[in-house]
């Protein structure tokens, strides 16, 4: 029997053999050495959902507490740890990972490819953001959690301010995820790079692995900053290194400038990846290819390269030179430029298809609303006359929400209901979708537009109370309504989603009648994800290949093999065998926490919990049979 | 409704793996070296950034000595040599030459370490004692970390090579590894001006 893909082998027989090479290993054990992509994609999103409910519920609590002047519900002390940890799960353990975990489901599938190109440093990421993740929350529960915010300036999370443990928690938190979104970062490159299906040339890559591609490049370039700085912070408090110590020499602006080089194009790295969601909504929704796909490309690149040119708009207030902050005044408002061909590519899409107004076009159409709006306040606030007066505002928070939930939580939701039925087989509930998205379009506005007026009524941000009769009490009370309709519209999504689990109708492979190549294969699609190596003809090998669809035989049914393909013009050039599961990656990942986490209390957890490390990397990396040499 | 399939081609007939950029690992090394360069040139960035805050760098006028640093520095810039070769013999899959190599790199990079060691009291500043000791400390503390990691990478490979293992596929995972060790020597240059060089140019 032969060995390899043919196209005169029974398909039961061949099916049969795929399942039980690519097939977990059975159990619990199962579970924990798995490396395919579609269930780590899934862990991420479920984990990522999990820490948005809970950053949610902070988000409530602080809405509870300024409902009213003078209210005691929460302490100072409670209210700085609400905003600190909501901030912070929500940018690093919810918005960065949910798109991750959105990529890690759905590239490969795009691309045409069995799994990633690093599967089992996937697996390894998943393990090491979800115990970071984790970490934050225990200290949390256990009143310890961050009260710095979630940029943490020096000197205020100093030791000297910051007693404690708290800021370690936080900074070494930092560590863990962006160890885990590089790991990501730098699989879903190799992935799109390499391992397109035969055809899809860079000209035909859907706009969804542009962005991811895009978005990925920037983790790469902008993570390092942050890691760096908190590394630095945690040396500066336990063992008295002066990077940020004036007394010492330090810096305390050094703090700023090194969070914000990644803080900016943070801000991006969760937006873009919205904006291949969007893309490839709009076009499935409208039948129609999307309006000036090469300026759509170049938009992305240019706005992740400016991206890296404005960190110091965050830093206006702090005194530096006049000239400087010019420059980055004229480099804040140039971003919008690409952001607003992008709309204007969409509406253009809108305009000459014939849209269905199903709920994840409602999501984008929501998206572009909000996000628009949301841009218009960040011209505003790139002024540098402007932003001194609004600087520390609620104006600030209203404007980061807009394009925060507008640019990427809208979007990332549509994505959900677009991808749903391929995730889970099943159909979510249209009138539930529509009611959810009318809940959060209104909830959002009734939350979140109040906050500009309050903060032009001199409201700042971070108080955990203010005095009656500053003219603020309205408008916070009708804020606190409106984040009450955001959590019902989140329950409405959390009940339609989990009921289609069992009573949902039955997905076929392409429900909404998509045109690229995950909606090619079986809803959820099998482990191997294509039973032929798919061929691209076209962006969108479904709508011109209406008869039968073009494949390629040859790859191994015995062992784990991809094709990989040339870099531009995706031709096939090897066949190259990817790693089985393999318990190696959580057990490094454990090993590794035990050394972040040691090191939040003593730098020679650093020197101790290297050996184990490097033990549990060495297990991974040793090869266990012959055959993985091949 | 799921579409029939039509076969427009075979790929059974292409190699199981390619060396260099063909191969997936070559990309996820340049990646994690991407990374790391930025974290490099981020941490000179700072030195210079704190350099030009500070009125008077160093701060208390010892400047650090130069012998071991160069001495390291000629070293690993000579080690390039034996090191490109080992890729070559990696790609040509001959395996008593890409062990001997191995071997070679092992001792070269065990030799590095150990001149290493002799470096951090020759910067003749701690780091906690001003800015310039924090920041000089960590630059050649970060370069060491992938000092060290390179070696123990070149051993484990070097083990790998001398058993039943050392074949087929796992001359790429040699060939990578020589890449990486590129990279290690590369990094040094700039790093090495900027800590012996800096307090004296600066």
């Amino acid at each position: 029997m032969s060995a390899v893909d043919d196209p005169w082998l029974d398909p039961a027989q061949a099916q049969a053999r795929l399942a039980r090479t690519w097939g977990s290993l059975p159990g619990w054990w199962g579970a924990l050495a798995t490396v395919d992509h579609k269930r780590i994609g899934r862990r991420y999103l479920v984990t990522a959902f999990t820490f948005f409910a809970l950053g949610g519920m902070l988000a409530l609590g602080m809405r509870m507490q300024l409902a009213q002047a003078g209210s005691t519900l929460v302490g100072p002390d409670l209210y700085r740890q609400l905003f600190t940890v909501h901030s912070t799960t929500m940018m690093f353990l919810f918005a960065v990972p949910v798109m991750q975990g959105i990529a890690i489901y759905t590239v490969p599938l795009m691309a045409g490819t069995r799994t990633l190109a690093f599967p089992r440093l996937s697996a390894f990421s998943y393990w090491v953001y979800l115990l970071g993740g984790a970490m934050l929350w225990l200290a949390f529960l256990v009143d310890a959690g961050p009260d710095t915010g979630w940029f943490s300036y020096t000197p205020l999370a100093e030791s000297q301010f910051s007693p404690g443990k708290r800021v370690d928690i936080w900074a070494q938190m930092v560590t863990f995820t962006e160890v885990s979104a590089l790991a990501v970062a730098v699989s879903l490159v190799t992935t799109i790079v390499k391992q397109r299906a035969p055809g899809m040339t860079l000209a035909r890559m859907p706009l969804h692995l542009w962005a991811t591609l895009i978005t990925s490049l920037m983790v790469v370039f902008a993570m390092p900053a942050v890691m760096l700085a908190t590394a630095l912070l945690i040396m500066d408090r336990l063992v008295g290194t002066q990077f940020f110590a004036p007394s010492g020499g330090g810096d305390s602006l050094l703090w700023q400038h090194m969070f914000w080089f990644f803080g900016h194009p943070e801000v991006y790295i969760i937006f873009l990846p919205a904006l291949g969601m969007v893309s490839t909504v709009v076009e499935t929704f409208t039948r129609r290819r999307i309006f000036g796909y090469p300026v759509m490309v170049l938009a992305l690149a240019m706005t992740a390269l400016f991206a890296f040119g404005l960190w110091v708009h965050h830093m206006y207030a702090t005194g530096l030179p006049r000239l400087g902050n010019t420059f980055f005044m004229g480099a804040s408002m140039i971003i919008a430029i690409p952001s607003g061909v992008q709309i204007f590519c969409w509406l253009a899409t809108l305009w000459q298809g014939r849209p269905r107004f199903a709920t994840p076009l409602m999501y984008m159409l929501g998206f572009i609303v909000v996000f628009v709006l949301g841009g218009l306040t960040g011209v505003m606030l790139a002024s540098v006359p402007l932003d001194l007066q609004l600087h520390d505002s609620f104006f600030v928070v209203a404007h980061f929400h807009y394009v925060l939930i507008g640019g990427a939580v809208f979007p990332l939701i549509g994505a959900l209901y677009y991808w749903w039925p391929k995730l889970t087989g099943r159909m979510p509930g249209e009138r539930a979708g529509q009611w959810s998205f009318w809940l959060l379009f209104i909830g959002f506005n009734v939350t979140f537009f109040p906050q500009h007026l309050l903060g032009l009524a001199g409201m700042p941000r971070r108080v955990y109370t203010y005095a009656q009769g500053l003219g603020w009490d309205g408008l916070n009370l009708l804020s606190t309504a409106g984040s009450i309709v955001i959590g019902m519209s989140v329950l409405v999504t959390a009940w339609n989603l989990l009921r289609s689990l069992r009573r949902g109708e039955h997905a076929p492979p392409n429900p909404w009648d998509a045109g690229t190549l995950e909606w090619a294969t079986a809803s959820p699609p099998p482990t191997w994800n294509f039973a032929h190596q798919p061929v691209a003809t076209d962006a969108h090998p479904l709508w011109r290949e209406r008869e039968s669809l073009p494949c390629m035989s040859g790859l191994a049914l015995d062992k784990r093999e991809l094709l990989l393909t040339s870099g531009v013009e995706a031709r096939p050039d090897v066949r190259e065998t990817s790693p089985g599961p393999s318990i190696w990656p959580l057990a490094t990942a454990l090993a590794v926490a035990a050394l972040f986490v040691g090191s939040i209390y003593t730098p020679w957890a650093v020197v101790i919990g290297a050996l184990p490390v490097t033990v549990t990397l060495i297990g991974w990396f040793w090869p266990k049979s012959l055959r993985e040499d091949e | 409704m799921k579409r029939p399939m039509r076969f427009v081609g075979d790929v059974a007939q292409l190699p199981a793996y390619g060396h260099g950029h063909r191969s997936l690992t070559w990309w996820g090394t340049m990646g994690f070296v991407a990374i790391e360069s930025m974290a490099f040139v981020l941490t000179i960035g700072i030195y210079l950034y704190l350099a030009g805050h500070t009125p008077e760098w160093p701060p208390h006028g010892n400047q650090p000595a130069l012998t071991f640093g160069t001495t390291f520095l000629a070293l690993i810039v000579l080690s390039i040599a034996p090191n490109v070769w080992l890729n070559r013999r990696a790609r040509a899959e001959n395996l008593s030459t890409v062990r001997l190599g191995l071997v070679v790199m092992s001792l070269v990079g065990l030799a590095l370490l150990a001149i290493r060691v002799f470096e951090f009291p020759a910067l003749g500043v701690s780091y906690k004692e001003s800015a310039y000791g924090s920041v000089t400390v960590t630059l050649l503390g970060l370069h060491t970390t992938h000092l060290a990691t390179d070696v123990m990478d070149t051993l484990v490979v070097t083990a790998l090579m001398f058993t039943r293992h050392g074949r087929a596929r796992r001359f790429v995972d040699v060939s990578d590894n020589a890449i990486y060790w590129n990279f290690v020597v590369v990094a040094w240059v700039p790093i090495y001006l900027v800590i012996y060089f800096g307090p004296r140019w600066l």
